[in-house]
């Protein structure tokens, strides 16, 4: 005889008890981990009224940190964005030898430690030793402790969103539309824009806002190759533990203010986008892909 | 395209490589069993460890508040998910520091500069992955085999271990191993809080940006190849498993 609590609601969203207890945890959790935390930036940037916050973000140093930081998002996004895109295509519409490995290539900026990454780009491009630094002091280029070397960091750490985000999109629409286009006589380009474009585009709008969330909070990367000079190669995350340690903590944390807002401004973005198109993927759902998941 | 990639990330890895061998394989024995590395070293692998097993079970139950629970401000909840993803790591170790630190907000002193500091941060920024895993899995799980294991008498906790468990495994693994690819080699949000104390608090990454700004690289390179041997092992180990769990799910 089947008890009648046992109803279909209690079954799959468990019982009353059940159910609040999880509730509770749950929440309990995201408020202690999450929410508390970055409510408590907002005071502690006002911590010694608002002219020590004021004066620090607009300070020179601080302005010339915001401006660096936007200059790398501006170089970096776009050329991973042309980069994700073909990239995407050539690994969902063609076949060729190699594949996992380019698939493998593209996932390590998620695998490895940002320090690791900025370690990296000193052996290719210090002057003193690296492969290719002194021939391209030679030529007149720095690159490390450079804003060059800052936007190269830039580029690798956040290369990898766009091609995640796409390509699942292009799985999911597959090529029916851009062969009926060739049919119709429209060469590569025009099958490009007029067909494939419009239907990724949300996915690439996500991969964007992903990569550009992700270039302008790096610190580790950015740390190791940019010699960190205030005013000269200071982004902003790196203002921010300069004026920690300087002891100017409600600086840091106005500064600190700054970036979240911008990351709230992300998050905002991020949901917006996946609302209007449930085909795009959650980020980790997307590094997740090579599984199927 | 190819050329993208190996300027960018390709070159740079077998730099790395190719410089921890420099010396020999005794140099690369002598940099990565020096004390402190070890030590630093061992850190990481072990709060990494701990990190992840409390993300399988944190992760799985906000995963699946999320998708079976209602509550007003359940959307909110849902999209402030993928905060650490957005927030840079450097604003995430401050803001922890406010709060936890010893002259934090909640006024409790003994988590910054401490190993409960370091888990904290890495519980923080490693948060998204298992609940973004499993919730796609959670949505599309069939509840028709809950509801026949009900009838058939089974109680809650049996629906829970013999019909939940085993089809999220799969899931649960894949968000683990990506949370604790992330945790492994976590920077900036350990940098302010850990105190970055040699022998207690340093982590492998923090113990390689020292390397490096003391000029020694190839140490720095050494720990760098034994931190992604690590990480790739891991990253194996976690998809077989999940592979496996597939199979008998």
């Amino acid at each position: 005889m089947l008890d009648p609590s046992l109803s279909e609601r209690n079954i799959v969203h468990g019982g009353r008890a059940t159910r609040w207890g999880l509730r509770t945890i749950a929440l309990g959790y995201l408020g202690a981990l999450l929410i508390v935390p970055v409510i408590i930036i907002f005071f502690e940037a006002f911590g010694d009224g608002v002219g020590n916050a004021w004066e620090t973000v607009t300070s020179p140093d601080g302005q010339h940190a915001f401006w660096l930081t936007l200059e790398m998002v501006a170089i970096a996004i776009p050329l991973n964005t042309v980069f994700g895109i073909a990239c995407a295509l050539v690994l969902v519409r063609q076949r060729f030898r190699g594949k996992a490995f380019l698939n493998s290539l593209i996932d390590i900026p998620f695998a490895i430690s940002p320090v690791v990454i900025g370690l990296s780009l000193i052996f290719v491009y210090g002057s003193v030793d690296g492969w290719f630094g002194p021939w391209l002091l030679d030529q007149g280029i720095r690159v490390i402790f450079t804003p060059v070397g800052m936007a190269l960091a830039t580029v690798f750490v956040s290369m990898p969103f766009v091609v995640r985000e796409v390509v699942p999109v292009l799985q999911e629409i597959g090529d029916d539309q851009e062969q009926a286009a060739r049919t119709l006589g429209a060469n590569g380009w025009q099958t490009f824009w007029r067909v494939t474009l419009p239907a990724i585009r949300w996915g690439v709008t996500y991969g964007v806002v992903l990569a550009t969330a992700r270039a302008l909070g790096e610190f580790g990367a950015v740390a190791v190759v940019s010699g960190r000079v205030s005013g000269e190669t200071e982004t902003l995350p790196l203002f921010v533990r300069k004026q920690y340690e300087t002891f100017n903590l409600s600086g840091a944390y106005a500064a600190a203010l700054v970036l979240a807002l911008l990351a709230l401004a992300t998050l905002l973005a991020m949901n917006l986008i996946r609302r209007r198109d449930s085909a795009v993927v959650a980020p980790t759902t997307a590094a997740l892909g090579k599984e199927g998941a | 395209m190819i050329g993208y990639l190996s300027i960018l990330v390709l070159m740079p890895i077998a730099a790395v490589v190719l410089r921890s061998t420099e010396g020999g394989w005794d140099a690369f024995w002598t940099a990565i069993s020096n004390p402190q590395a070890f030590a630093a070293i061992k850190l990481t692998f072990v709060v990494s460890l701990i990190v992840v097993a409390v993300n399988a079970v944190t992760g799985t139950i906000i995963a699946w508040v999320l998708v079976r629970d209602q509550f007003p401000g359940k959307r909110i909840v849902n999209s402030l998910i993928d905060l650490p993803f957005a927030l840079p790591t450097i604003v995430a170790g401050l803001t922890l520091l406010a709060l936890y630190g010893d002259n934090g907000v909640l006024g409790i002193s003994g988590v910054s500069f401490t190993r409960i500091g370091v888990v904290m941060a890495l519980l923080f920024v490693t948060l998204p992955f298992v609940v973004r895993a499993v919730q796609p899995t959670l949505m599309e799980l069939d509840q028709d085999m809950e509801e026949a294991a009900a009838s058939l008498g089974a109680r809650p906790f049996t629906i829970f271990r013999r019909i939940i468990v085993p089809n999220l495994t799969p899931a649960i693994l894949g968000g683990c191993a990506l949370a604790f690819a992330r945790a492994i080699g976590e920077f900036g949000s350990l940098i302010l809080i850990s105190g970055n104390i040699p022998f207690k608090t340093e982590v492998a990454s923090v113990f390689i940006f020292g390397q490096i700004e003391s000029g020694n690289e190839t140490s720095a390179a050494a720990v760098s190849v034994l931190l992604l041997a690590i990480s790739v092992g891991v990253l194996t180990i976690f998809h077989w498993l999940s592979r496996r769990s597939l199979r008998h799910a």
